[in-house]
């Protein structure tokens, strides 16, 4: 049957196909979707991991009770997973296992683009790269039976343009492997020196095997068309000079690339007279290439970043795009992503971004929004729970310096649970002076609504225990901890207030529900009628002063002709953070229509 | 076929995403090769979106490049402008009069720029339709987006295919009947 779906989508099929038993994963645009579709099948265990690292550890446990397992991330979540990834690579697996790296060319929701495919080379994981939806489910298939083959995990390595496009796919039936009976095996799984060098060893044998393989799989094939021009690509760029060079140039489409089938590369690169090498990110072909002693034109004229669209080769290639239309551009301003309007984290940015000689450490989620304007309230953002981490360094380094710079940090209730929670742990143990905020907007946000430790709920729509964030900073030792609606301005003012004088590490709760989370029961319960008002300006009082902006919110604009505020109606969700910004009471709750 | 692109925009929350794939099912049970390209995450967040549609006997890249698209779809009038360059010179444009200001406008660091339409109207083939006005009289501001599909499919053609048997199979039931007389407007305003 022929359906049509995302990279992510036809992974999460592949997976059940294979039989899969047991997924886990963090949210992370864009492989969020890969475990979404995954906790659909009633058959499979799946489950959202705190963090990247829990996720493969607990894949790598059921694969060693014997069941086929699969974890997904985001390309910056393999390098919170690198530590059980390395070794897993030795000891292999009892059922088949799959590692999913969803890389970022362009950064669209992301902090770097790093090229996880340098990972399969030095972790020594054979790796696969789909093109298009199709590939990506026969591509899961086959990676879960080379991964039995072979005894290793298999590392799938996807784009954003992969996993967030679709493409016609032909589905099938599941298919259970036969079962694995356990049996406890110390020499494979126990890695002491003395078990580990001959694992070591083991692996370098596999890897011929597997370069063996990598030169008969027909996912290395080679299209010949005109031998003038040779092109070595593999994932979406293949499609994408198949759009600039049509059949007027041959291609070697890589789909498994690590170990490379040098065979195969060879023989294409001699019998091609002018060879490129078109791939997002590093020139992670193109020296592969070279070292086989061929000069193929690749990073020398095609950028080292970004995606390599077709307009992208065009100009690299001709120097010019297809015709476009020229225009007044001026008459384009800038819409960069925003808070939403009702957003919980709009009233703390509001009166922090207010204070002077305050640093403040942030997180990876919306609230990185924080650092926009008009806020322009953080001075840092490097990865998951590094705002507790680099706020405490710094806490520490005022101190010594004799500065009076407080510290304040900033990372969401998912963050939180990630990786600031061993942060929180080290600012409690070594006594630092920074003000550590959770943003707990009850929700992973930023990558679309998924379940976490503190929502009270599973990756299955299952009840289970919520923890309560400040019960584990009391239980750090914390004792400053204090729980506050961020949309009433007076209790976070006068909470920064008292909690930027103390000389010892204090948290910040702010609890309220993201604008756009569905309500769970529990929601309902602790927060009613939240969201259901709207607000208005009343024109008369209103002096047109524009205090109000400074809440940047999208349903909030100024009328410059009329010279007043405009609530929008169908934005506004009543938040009320205008209404005490504003000097003259002139925002307030709109009579219900 | 010769591969035909679809360039949907707008603001994050407009609903490009339920027209693109409602666009995208029709053209799969027409029997077309089918590519659909869009950028999740961040950028949803009230930033400036697109959904790219490409169909035909075998499509290649899910990405429309510039200079590529048959047809640009603004669900916002600064946002037809923004992603001009995407649209061949003899393409066509359908642009919602609808004015979303951003956030550089609403914090007071710009104008939203005046002449927008007439600047669209000098270079290109444009039709502005009030999507928000239209699905304010249908009862529901919200089905703006699929009056906007309508509109999509009478420009490209695409009126064989049974498209209100796509949207009840997609849609919740409750608003199937909305949506359909949503999507017939827009065919009309075109």
């Amino acid at each position: 049957m022929k359906q049509l779906l995302t990279g992510d989508e036809a992974v999460a099929r592949g997976a059940w196909e294979s039989g899969v038993m047991f997924a886990a994963a963090y949210p992370g645009t864009p492989s969020t979707e890969i475990l979404e579709n995954l906790s659909a099948y009633d058959e499979v265990t799946a489950e959202w991991a705190p963090n990247e690292k829990v996720a493969l550890e607990s894949a790598a446990g059921a694969s060693l009770a014997g069941v086929r397992a699969i974890a997904a991330m985001k390309h910056v979540g393999l390098n919170v997973a690198a530590d059980p990834l390395f070794t897993f690579s030795y000891t292999g697996v009892g059922g088949g296992t799959v590692i999913v790296t969803a890389d970022e060319p362009g950064m669209y929701s992301s902090q770097n683009e790093q090229d996880n495919r340098n990972y399969a080379k030095a972790a020594k994981l054979p790796m696969l790269e789909p093109a298009d939806s199709e590939e990506c489910l026969r591509m899961t298939k086959l990676a879960f039976e080379i991964s039995e083959r072979f005894d290793t995990p298999v590392l799938l390595r996807m784009t954003t343009r992969i996993c967030h496009s679709k493409s016609v796919v032909t589905v099938g039936p599941r298919r259970l492997p036969e079962a694995q009976p356990y049996r406890r095996q110390i020499s494979k799984y126990v890695c002491t020196p003395a078990n580990a060098t001959k694992l070591r060893i083991r692996k370098e044998s596999q890897l011929e095997a597997l370069q063996q393989f990598a030169e008969a799989t027909p996912f290395n094939r080679v299209e010949y068309h005109d031998k003038a021009v040779g092109v070595v690509c593999s994932g979406d760029c293949y499609y994408y000079a198949r759009e600039v060079f049509g059949e007027n140039a041959s291609y070697l489409k890589l789909g498994f690339t690590y170990p490379l089938p040098e065979k195969l590369i060879a023989d294409f690169c001699s019998s091609v007279d002018k060879l490129y090498v078109i791939e997002e990110n590093d020139p992670y072909l193109e020296e592969a290439i070279r070292m086989l002693g061929f000069f193929p034109i690749g990073k020398m004229l095609f950028p080292r970043w970004g995606e390599m669209t077709p307009d992208v080769l065009r100009r690299a290639l001709y120097g010019e795009t297809l015709p476009t239309l020229s225009f007044d551009e001026s008459k384009v301003v800038p819409r960069p992503p925003t808070l939403c309007a009702g957003c919980p984290h709009r009233g703390f940015f509001y009166e922090l971004g207010r204070r002077k000689n305050v640093m403040i450490t942030g997180d990876i989620g919306c609230y990185t929004l924080g650092s926009a304007k008009p806020f322009a309230a953080l001075d840092s953002c490097i990865c998951m729970g590094a705002s507790l981490s680099m706020g405490h360094g710094a806490a520490k380094a005022f101190q010594a310096l004799g500065a009076d710079t407080k510290v304040v940090s900033v990372l969401g209730d998912s963050t939180f649970f990630h990786t600031g929670i061993n942060s929180l742990l080290n600012n409690a143990y070594n006594g630092g002076a920074n003000v550590n905020v959770v943003l707990d907007n009850r929700i992973t946000g930023m990558t679309g609504h998924q379940d976490n430790p503190g929502s009270g709920y599973t990756a299955k729509g299952e009840s289970t225990y919520a923890v309560d964030i400040a019960d584990v900073a009391r239980a750090f030792g914390i004792r400053y901890v204090r729980t506050v609606n961020p949309n009433n301005l007076q209790q976070v003012r006068e909470t920064l207030d008292t909690f930027l004088t103390l000389d010892e590490p204090s948290v910040i709760i702010t609890r309220w529900p993201c604008a756009l989370k569905k309500f769970s029961s529990e929601d309902r319960t602790e927060f009613p009628g939240a969201f259901s008002q709207k607000l208005t300006v009343d024109r008369d009082r209103c002096i047109g002063c524009r205090l109000c902006m400074a809440a940047g919110c999208p349903a909030l604009s100024f009328d410059a002709v009329a010279k007043k505020a405009v609530v929008d109606g169908i934005q506004c969700l009543g938040c009320g953070v205008c209404s005490q910004i504003c000097p003259k009471g002139a925002i307030g709750k709109k009579e219900a229509e | 076929m010769e591969t035909k692109s679809i360039l949907l925009v707008g603001v994050g929350g407009q609903g490009t995403i339920l027209a693109s794939k409602l666009l995208t099912l029709g053209l799969l049970e027409a029997g077309f090769d089918v590519k659909m390209s869009e950028i999740h995450g961040m950028s949803q967040r009230g930033g400036s979106v697109s959904s790219q549609v490409r169909y035909g006997s075998r499509v290649d890249s899910p990405v429309i490049e510039m200079g590529g698209a048959d047809i640009l779809v603004s669900f916002e009038l600064m946002e037809a402008l923004r992603w001009l360059n995407y649209l061949q010179p003899s393409g066509r444009v359908i642009v919602n009069d609808y004015r979303i200001p951003p956030m550089p406008v609403i914090t007071g660091d710009a104008v939203y720029p005046e002449g927008i339409l007439e600047e669209l109207q000098q270079v290109a083939d444009v039709t502005a339709i009030d999507a928000a006005a239209i699905a304010a009289s249908l009862g529901n501001p919200r089905v703006m987006n699929v009056v906007l599909l309508g509109a999509i499919v009478k420009s490209m053609g695409l009126t064989e295919i049974d498209w209100p048997h796509i949207i009840r199979e997609n849609v919740k039931l409750a608003f199937a009947e909305l949506n359909i007389k949503a999507f017939q407007a827009g065919m009309e305003a075109v």
